[in-house]
């Protein structure tokens, strides 16, 4: 298979409620020489899988695709190839209308929490406004369940009623965010940088404030930011990105205290640590981000890979076990730095 | 024609005196609502080719810090306090005479590479500009001399990147053309406000070493403006922490990570979420908000979302104390970390934490 493999895939009988199979996404930018069409290979055939329950962290720097990943899940930016199924039903191939329906149970949060409130509505009516066009309950029924959402999210339902978002901090704002995608009762909450926007302090009570919601609704998340610590702190299983394809993907405790793909390591390295004393490890990253338009055959990593050879540049590595039999760990790599498990051939 | 290199040797054998030397500045904005006091009585001086990390929420007034020194600032300010640079006085001096430090003195570094660039501009002009503005330079002169200063923040195939315009360019090239406008002119205090906030953590660590290189090489003293305590702990040789306007503490970078005094320095510590830890670990957050800097509340600022905070903190304002046993660790707390009344209530706090009770009433009482 030329994909970069699904050995990481779990059975379905496993409680899955989110699967991505090679998922392609591919944006049109024009023509060259008036034949061959131009396009940006943003996600370039993935595969994962989300349980019911568990949060998955996506990680990888800007333009290696992850936030596309995102979107596609949600049939914002439709796929080019591969199938999403979520609870059992393939969200590519659904009619519009039933798609539609379908939605209502993954929400998405984003990145910039003021500009994705509309600045001229009452907050209040931003989050009721999903029940208003379901025509979900009664109008009593509806402000009882508002009210009882923005508490649960710490923000008053009194001064939700007569404010407007730039009243409100950046922090306030992802709360309300938060508030409007779980009045509709979403299985699976996408997460798009929700707290890179902000300061530390409020970082922390954004994520704890999600990880209570998370136990309370009984809910799913897909995780995606670039802070890999916070990726660590919120997420069960963690998924590596880079350049479109998937290197990476363990339990968050497999993957960060084993990188196996060179990419990670160098991921980890770069974090700046709030120790004086912690010894800096030199970022070993050569060059530039190739343009996905054009990118590198073989791995798409060797360009700037410390450890890539002639095998890297033109055979694409298959994800594989790595480490311990049984330990959730797996690695898209010809020279992963922690051992494949032997598969047995037959 | 004075060349760059000739015109720095100059200057840096000046005074023995601190490069720079805040007394009690005060930066207030005039607004409908009354006066925001937006830097209300900062103290503080940096030694030549020294950094200092000036760290601190959104609205703790560490952006106009930065801008007050350099003179970048609005109508709407009203200044008071001395800001002494190399001996001279340069509050409250006006564009023209500003014109003479930006660029051979002082300059900064801004958070978004992506819009503080011309994008109609080539690089190399760009780059040029301040030389044949500051120094004199004639315009060939100028772009051979961008060339090498394209070099010195290593952007690989120099001669071609001049020409090219920052669209060309990737997020971390750009912000590395900033840094060598910045430098162009061989400046003796260089401001990085944010400088790497809107990078890749790759890119970050680059970066951050980049400024440092250029630092030690050019003895060059830099302030480095964050919110993140993570990016100064490598990169700083002295840190100030700013809250609601002031100055809260400050100490050299290892002493204040081994000996936090100040609840908000430890607070901001606890709050970040660290790779050692296990998945899912509980962090720790500051409930509230920053002060109100048109009415600050009385007594100390941070006293309403400080855990440890007594009567007395909310009454009196407490003065910026040098801490036992060292010379150069200042703080302004009553009951610094350390103490007996903050070891009492921080083994209750870490309790709660334990049993799950802090977080929820701080979540809830947050915002």
């Amino acid at each position: 298979m030329a994909g970069t493999g699904k050995a990481h895939l779990r059975d379905d009988a496993d409680d899955i409620v989110l699967r991505v199979d090679d998922l392609v996404v591919e944006f049109p930018i024009g023509r060259r020489a008036g034949r061959r069409k131009v396009v940006v290979s943003a996600v370039a055939g993935i595969s994962f899988d989300v349980r019911k329950g568990e949060t998955l962290g996506i990680v990888g720097e800007s333009g290696c695709g992850k936030s596309t990943t995102g979107r596609a899940v949600m049939q914002i930016s439709r796929p080019t190839g591969g199938s999403v199924v979520f609870e059992g039903a393939d969200l590519t191939a659904l009619p519009a209308e039933v798609l539609r329906e379908a939605r209502t149970r993954i929400q998405m949060i984003f990145q910039d929490p003021i500009s994705s409130l509309n600045p001229r509505r009452k907050v209040y009516d931003s989050v009721r406004e999903p029940l208003d066009i379901w025509g979900r309950g009664t109008d009593a029924e509806r402000a009882t369940l508002v009210d009882e959402v923005l508490e649960h999210v710490g923000i008053d339902p009194e001064r939700a009623a007569e404010s407007r978002p730039h009243q409100f901090s950046g922090g306030q704002c992802q709360r309300i965010s938060i508030a409007r995608a779980l009045v509709l009762d979403p299985s699976l909450i996408i997460c798009d940088e929700p707290v890179s926007a902000l300061d530390v302090s409020v970082q922390a009570q954004v994520i704890n404030l999600l990880e209570d919601l998370k136990a309370q609704y009984g809910l799913t998340l897909i995780f995606i930011a670039h802070d890999l610590a916070v990726v660590k702190n919120i997420s069960d299983r963690v998924a590596v990105m880079y350049l479109g394809k998937m290197c990476e993907v363990g339990s968050s405790e497999a993957l960060y205290s084993e990188p196996a793909h060179p990419y990670t390591e160098v991921l980890l390295n770069s974090i700046p640590v709030p120790d004086p004393e912690h010894e800096a490890v030199a970022v070993d990253l050569d060059g530039e981000l190739p343009s996905p338009v054009n990118p590198p055959a073989g791995c798409r990593f060797h360009t700037r890979c410390a450890y890539a050879d002639e095998v890297c540049q033109t055979s694409e590595p298959v994800m594989r076990q790595v480490g311990d039999a049984g330990r959730d760990h797996y690695v898209a790599c010809h020279h992963p730095l922690v051992p494949a498990v032997a598969v047995a051939v037959g | 024609m004075t060349s760059a290199p000739q015109l720095q040797t100059e200057r840096r054998q000046g005074t023995d005196g601190p490069l720079l030397d805040v007394t009690d500045l005060k930066t207030h904005f005039r607004s409908e609502r009354g006066l925001v006091r937006a830097v209300d009585g900062v103290t503080f001086s940096l030694q030549r080719g020294k950094s200092l990390g000036v760290v601190g929420e959104s609205g703790s007034g560490k952006t106009v810090l930065s801008r007050t020194i350099m003179g970048l600032l609005p109508s709407t300010a009203v200044l008071s306090g001395s800001v002494r640079f190399a001996g001279q006085e340069v509050l409250g001096l006006d564009s023209r005479q500003l014109r003479h430090l930006w660029g051979r003195e002082m300059s900064m570094v801004f958070q978004n590479p992506m819009v503080s660039l011309n994008p109609l501009m080539r690089v190399g002009h760009q780059i040029a500009e301040p030389l044949q503005i500051h120094l004199g330079m004639d315009k060939p002169a100028a772009l051979e001399y961008a060339v090498k200063l394209l070099d010195d923040v290593r952007i690989p195939e120099p001669h071609k990147r001049v020409r090219q315009y920052p669209h060309e360019l990737s997020g971390g090239m750009r912000q590395r053309v900033m840094i060598a406008i910045a430098m162009a002119c061989g400046p003796t205090l260089l401001f990085a406000d944010e400088p790497t906030t809107a990078l890749d953590v790759t890119v970050q660590a680059q970066i951050l070493e980049l400024i440092n290189e250029q630092r030690q090489e050019r003895n060059m003293s830099v302030v480095l403006v964050t919110h993140d305590l993570g990016v100064v702990a490598g990169h700083t040789d002295e840190i100030a922490v700013m809250y609601g306007g002031r100055l809260v503490e400050k100490a050299p970078t290892k002493q204040l990570f081994a000996n936090m005094k100040m609840p908000y320095t430890k607070s901001l510590m606890r709050s970040i979420p660290r790779l050692e830890d296990a998945s899912h670990t509980r962090l720790l957050t500051i409930p509230g908000r920053p002060p109100d800097l048109v009415n600050p509340p009385s007594g100390c600022r941070f006293a309403p979302r400080c855990a440890y905070a007594r009567e007395r903190c909310t009454v009196e304002e407490p003065p910026l104390v040098t801490a036992p046993g060292t010379s150069d660790h200042t703080y302004a707390c009553w009951y610094p970390v350390g103490s007996p009344e903050f070891a009492e209530r921080d083994e209750q706090i870490m309790n709660d934490l334990a049993a799950g009770t802090v977080a929820a009433s701080a979540s809830r009482a947050a915002g």
